[in-house]
């Protein structure tokens, strides 16, 4: 699942339990998960690594 | 500022009232246990009102126990440096018949069945338990200010905090209630009130102290140290909780539990830590920290730079392990009693709940190359030297930070340079190294080598010679 998407899905539910105070928490999230994520330490199934790899 | 609150009552003199300066006053009968006690109570009557640490006093047990290690000491059992002295206990640990809050109403029906084992290691040692402290709900939290018992307020100055997790614990201290307090620190919840309080604050390599019977945040991430006066006071309190109980009684009534020949600092090495770690930085603090650079380079210590390449990721890491550690343990109390939790602390455990598990694994494989690095940085350095917060305590009630040209959210700056160890698991200590103009105080930090905490002490001891109070350098 992609940042943008996993985003999408935690605002929609939130605001669905009546938690919409989540919403700038949870986009403040997803800037750390995309950091988090482009750190170089991460590889993959191809055999690469996610060094140089634009955020999805 | 209310400043004079510590001048006017005696406990403001650099080096008043250590464990070890009591403890050989006990032995030589100057005071009793019972009126170490006393007073502790009595500045709790007193200044408590106002400073809010304490959530439950427990003043006749602690008279009782007082008078019980007068008893001992005069028919010549003798338990140790730790004897008769009252400490205050973060109300985060089991005291048997006494309820643990965390200072949440989600607790308020708790009482605990058992001791923790460090507060049996405390009653083995002949410790007095004056109360139980104040703190950040669930110590998730940096400033106190979301407690279900109301916010802690810095001795020195009543609108700022006293810094947090372990706030109450660090005013407690400060402010002569008790002579030192035991904390948890998950991203720096001992070391960033020891700082903003002026204390010395302690947090151990990873399990060196045993965490049971203590509400957990982050069972990877969590630690228990002492907060205290001076480094040989959190040096006695290391080895009673680590359980070298027969060290611990041999240094009774000495003047310091650390060998004096450990305290030369010549020839030492450390490594300021650069870039990040610099990047957001008070400017006092930023002029403090460089002069005490000079005067351990004058003390005949070899200090240079070093650069740990995925320092940057350091917030990132932390936010992954923390949040979904915390959110798996509150998930069931988080369904059933949402509103029990202060909105802030609520909010921040529900972020949690939607991390994702692939997430969690990359952080902890980040975790892994930052603990690389960090044991890099140290293998031709005796230690790491930071600042330990980035800013003064901070004001109550106000959620950012100006530093420089730029707006920062406190809690990110006030964790910013003591999360790391709590992910690596190395040994960390701040120890006071001067004030601001205004009086508050500036904490200077020390990283040590994973599993070499005693050795980490002894190097604060002999940096403490030079920097602590009164050395304005």
């Amino acid at each position: 699942m992609t940042v943008k998407l996993w985003l999408e899905h935690a605002v929609q539910d939130a605001e669905r339990r009546g938690l919409a105070q989540l919403k700038p928490l949870l986009e403040a999230l997803a800037r750390s998960t995309a950091a988090l994520r482009m750190a170089d330490w991460n590889d993959d199934a191809t055999g690469g690594t996610t060094a140089g790899r634009k955020p999805a | 500022m209310s400043t004079g609150r510590r001048d006017a009552d005696g406990a403001a003199q650099p080096g008043a009232r250590t464990i070890a300066v009591t403890a050989a006053a006990l032995r030589r009968g100057e005071t009793s246990s019972l009126a170490l006690t006393e007073e502790c109570l009595r500045r709790i009557a007193q200044w408590d009102r106002s400073i809010n640490s304490f959530i439950t006093v427990l003043g006749e047990q602690a008279l009782a126990q007082a008078a019980a290690a007068d008893r001992e000491l005069a028919n010549g059992h003798d338990r140790g440096p730790l004897h008769g002295i009252p400490f205050s206990l973060k109300d985060i640990f089991d005291v048997r018949g006494t309820a643990t809050t965390a200072a949440s109403r989600i607790r308020s029906d708790h009482v605990a069945a058992e001791d923790a084992p460090i507060v049996a290691r405390l009653r083995q040692a002949g410790v007095v338990l004056i109360g139980k402290t104040n703190l950040h709900e669930f110590a998730l939290g940096t400033t106190n200010e979301e407690s279900a018992f109301g916010p802690v307020h810095h001795p020195l100055d009543e609108t700022r905090s006293p810094g947090g997790s372990s706030g109450g614990s660090a005013a407690s201290v400060l402010a002569g209630m008790a002579y030192a307090s035991i904390g948890t620190d998950t991203g720096g919840s001992v070391r960033i009130p020891a700082a903003a309080c002026g204390l010395v604050g302690l947090k151990p390599s990873f399990g060196e102290i045993s965490t049971n019977g203590a509400v957990p945040l982050s069972t990877t991430l969590d630690h228990v140290g002492p907060l205290c006066r001076s480094v040989d006071d959190a040096c006695m309190v290391f080895r009673v909780l680590t359980g070298a109980s027969a060290f611990a009684r041999a240094t009774a009534g000495q003047e310091s539990p650390v060998h004096k020949e450990w305290r030369d600092l010549r020839g030492k090495r450390f490594g300021v830590l650069a870039e990040y770690f610099t990047a957001v930085l008070d400017s006092q603090i930023a002029q403090r920290f460089d002069q005490v650079c000079t005067l351990l380079t004058r003390a005949g210590a070899a200090v240079d730079e070093v650069r740990l390449p995925h320092a940057a990721d350091i917030p990132p890491v932390y936010l992954h392990i923390v949040l979904a550690e915390a959110a798996a343990y509150h998930a069931a109390s988080l369904d059933s009693r949402a509103d029990a939790y202060t909105e802030g602390v609520r909010m921040r455990l529900e972020m949690g709940r939607y991390l994702l598990a692939e997430d969690y694994v990359r952080a902890l494989r980040g975790r892994d190359v930052l603990t690389e690095e960090v044991n890099a940085a140290l293998r031709s350095r005796d230690a790491l030297l930071l600042p330990t917060l980035a800013i003064a305590a901070p004001k109550l009630g106000v959620p950012t930070v100006r530093i420089g040209s730029s707006d920062e959210p406190v809690r990110n700056v006030m964790l910013r340079l003591t999360q790391l160890f709590n992910i690596t698991g190395h040994p960390a200590i701040t120890l006071p190294c001067g004030t601001t103009p205004d009086g508050l105080p500036i904490g200077l930090q020390l990283v040590g080598a994973a599993g070499h905490t005693t050795d980490l002490l002894a190097i604060a001891r002999a940096i403490e010679d030079q920097v602590g109070p009164g050395k304005s350098g």
